[in-house]
């Protein structure tokens, strides 16, 4: 019986940080560039595959290539946003009416993305072997390359919430998520900041992605679950808080390892969306939401 | 007066051109065309009725409903599941010729079943979702298809014990019915969502949708139930998706959760609604028709490519065709008018100094 438990909540933060670091980006997105970025999930298949070819044909350690992948990702979203947020946003009549935009847009990106990359990597399924052996612990063996994931997710997720909280620039995308005409007029470059927020919301989806491909099948519709994951942990960590969408990842992790382990694996979306429903009924500010 | 005679004259106008359009619709299995047109009509017929329903709502509300999919799906699995029923339980006891009949009344039957069912869902998709603010709608909707396809594949796995359904008639092996009762009842779909998106634009009900996507809080200072509206408009048009789905299942003959809840019919809707333009009832149906035709030609042709161009079009709309197709005409008229008002204006002016 312990060991059962013990066993899920492992496995629940297995699972938990890497969808606590895929929910960060996309609060960022949402909470500062005001995009609630329904293609998140396309990078983060984008950063898995590129990992995959970095790995199998380039020989490029998995863990280095963040190096590549990360800034490539990053350099993709700025110039999306440069180019197409930034003109939406300029033009839109209201917040409201840009995000109703920009979320069509992002609808729209999914299409495109994923099929950009059945292109370049075609529609078949693949998977790599990189530290791929056992570690027993309390009677159950885990994989290296989960655990590394984990601390890497855990040390990412823990660097960028510090670089959001204390640096200069951090404070700069702060100060344009409450409100960004006084931020802009206190010497804050506005489109510049949100576009590296959109950036690096898409830079951390990379480095998700690279750290899912270690372990799980890639393909190029491997997107679509992990936005719906994210959209309903940032819903229950509270629309825009970076904090929650930490802690709401490793809620919705224990959660799917409850019903992984004790039900049947094929009904985790169904689960999530069992909590997400709920949530809506009772508290739809999400645990860490004002209001 | 002048004005009155004017607008009457038109509107005879645009109703015999629509009466001539139906007519025409309605006679087309009777000139022996090839197969390959009616199931392409059927195709246009279907995303029509997917675009203006998801117009009806999204359009004047401004809620963005990426939904289509689930409520189509829905519909395919009411027809699939009762024809599952009817076929072990009623068509083994009827006689040879008695079949047909009993299944062309029990695809109407499915129809409605269908609009039901889709209607019942999204009434309580609606009353969880739409009373927070849109883009809780939006992430909701964003994934109802994905958790219904789910839910399916689990309730069919393991309580079933299939992965999918074939939708033929027991014993002989042939299709369910013939393509032409498919065309019919979609066309008559279509009418009935027409005429719907119609009356509903003139209504108290169209006047209270549009109050909200002006303004939210002042609609609702004015009296109007936002709650109780929303989730109305959502659930009519709901059901007419959920009644297109009921009546394209025996054309898709093999059903699984995977092909019903298939994400292009949440993405084609909004697309072809965009393009044409929300502002007029006509603009999704012009949307719809181009779209539909120009799939079918690019799937056979450039099968890897066609959803690449078809998100950057959507893009481009969003950007640079805010108003669609239909907001494009006042903005022409405003620069060509000038020129034509002015022969217009001149061709009057000599009819005058003539009489």
């Amino acid at each position: 019986m312990t060991e059962t438990i013990l066993r899920i909540v492992i496995y629940g933060l297995l699972t938990g940080g890497i969808y606590a670091l895929i929910a960060m980006g996309l609060s960022l997105q949402y909470g500062v560039a005001r995009v609630l970025n329904l293609a998140h999930g396309e990078f983060i298949m984008l950063g898995a595959l590129l990992t995959y070819t970095l790995y199998t044909v380039f020989g490029i350690n998995p863990l280095v290539s963040v190096a590549i992948s990360g800034p490539l990702l990053f350099i993709i979203a700025f110039l999306l946003h440069r180019t197409l947020f930034t003109s939406l946003r300029t033009r839109a009549p209201s917040p409201a009416a840009f995000e109703g935009n920009s979320l069509l847009v992002a609808f729209g990106l999914i299409f495109v993305i994923q099929n950009a990359a059945t292109l370049i990597w075609t529609a078949n399924t693949r998977v790599y072997s990189y530290l791929n052996f056992g570690i027993e612990f309390a009677g159950t063996t885990y994989t290296a390359n989960r655990i590394v994931a984990l601390a890497v997710a855990i040390a990412a997720a823990l660097a960028f919430y510090f670089f959001v909280t204390r640096s200069r620039l951090g404070k700069g995308i702060r100060a344009a998520a409450q409100d960004p005409a006084t931020a802009g007029l206190m010497g804050v470059n506005i489109n510049r900041v949100l576009a590296l927020c959109f950036g690096l919301g898409a830079f951390l989806a990379g480095l998700a992605g690279l750290l899912l491909s270690m372990y799980s099948a890639l393909n190029p519709t491997i997107g679509l679950n992990y936005t719906i994951i994210a959209l309903i942990v940032i819903v229950l960590g509270g629309l825009g808080s970076i904090p929650g969408s930490l802690i709401g990842g490793f809620i919705i992790g224990i959660i799917g390892s409850i019903v992984i382990i004790l039900g049947d694996p094929s009904l985790s979306v169904v689960a999530y969306y069992g909590i997400f429903l709920v949530l809506l009924l009772v508290r739809p500010a999400g645990i860490f939401g004002k209001r | 007066m002048d004005t009155t005679t004017f607008t009457s004259k038109r509107f005879l106008l645009v109703a015999g051109l629509l009466l001539l359009i139906l007519i025409l619709l309605a006679t087309v299995p009777l000139y022996g065309l090839p197969s390959y047109y009616i199931l392409l009509l059927i195709t246009i017929i279907m995303f029509t009725i997917l675009a203006v329903s998801w117009a009806m709502f999204s359009g004047p509300t401004g809620y963005m409903s990426l939904a289509p999919a689930a409520f189509f799906g829905v519909g395919i699995y009411t027809t699939t599941i009762l024809y599952g029923i009817l076929a072990t339980k009623t068509l083994p006891l009827l006689s040879a010729d008695a079949i047909q009949p009993v299944v062309n009344w029990f695809l109407v039957g499915a129809v409605a079943a269908g609009a039901l069912v889709s209607f019942t869902l999204a009434l309580l998709i609606g009353l969880v979702t739409l009373r927070l603010k849109g883009i809780y709608f939006a992430i909701f909707t964003f994934g109802l298809v994905v958790f219904i396809s789910e839910l399916i594949l689990f309730l069919e796995i393991h309580i079933t014990g299939t992965r999918g359904r074939i939708l033929i008639l027991p014993g002989t092996g042939d299709l369910i019915c013939s393509t032409t009762t498919v065309y019919y009842i979609m066309l008559g779909i279509l009418v009935a969502t027409l005429l719907t998106a119609y009356f509903i634009r003139r209504s108290r009900l169209g006047l209270a949708m549009q109050s909200i996507g002006g303004n939210e809080e002042g609609a609702a200072h004015m009296g109007v139930n936002t709650t109780r509206v929303k989730v109305l408009s959502f659930a009519i048009s709901a059901a007419f998706m959920g009644a297109a789905g009921a009546i394209m299942a025996p054309r898709l003959i093999y059903i699984d959760p995977g092909i019903a809840f298939n994400l292009n019919y949440s993405f084609m809707p909004v697309l072809m609604a965009l393009f044409g333009g929300m502002g007029q009832l006509y603009g999704p149906i012009i949307g719809a028709v181009i779209f539909a035709y120009t799939q079918r030609t690019l799937m056979t042709e450039f099968p890897r490519y066609y959803m690449l161009t078809f998100g950057i079009i959507l893009i481009l709309v969003i950007l640079y065709l805010p108003g669609g197709l239909v907001g494009l005409l006042p903005k022409l008229r405003n620069r060509l008018g000038g020129p034509i008002s002015k022969l217009w204006k001149g061709g009057k002016a000599e009819q005058h100094a003539n009489t």
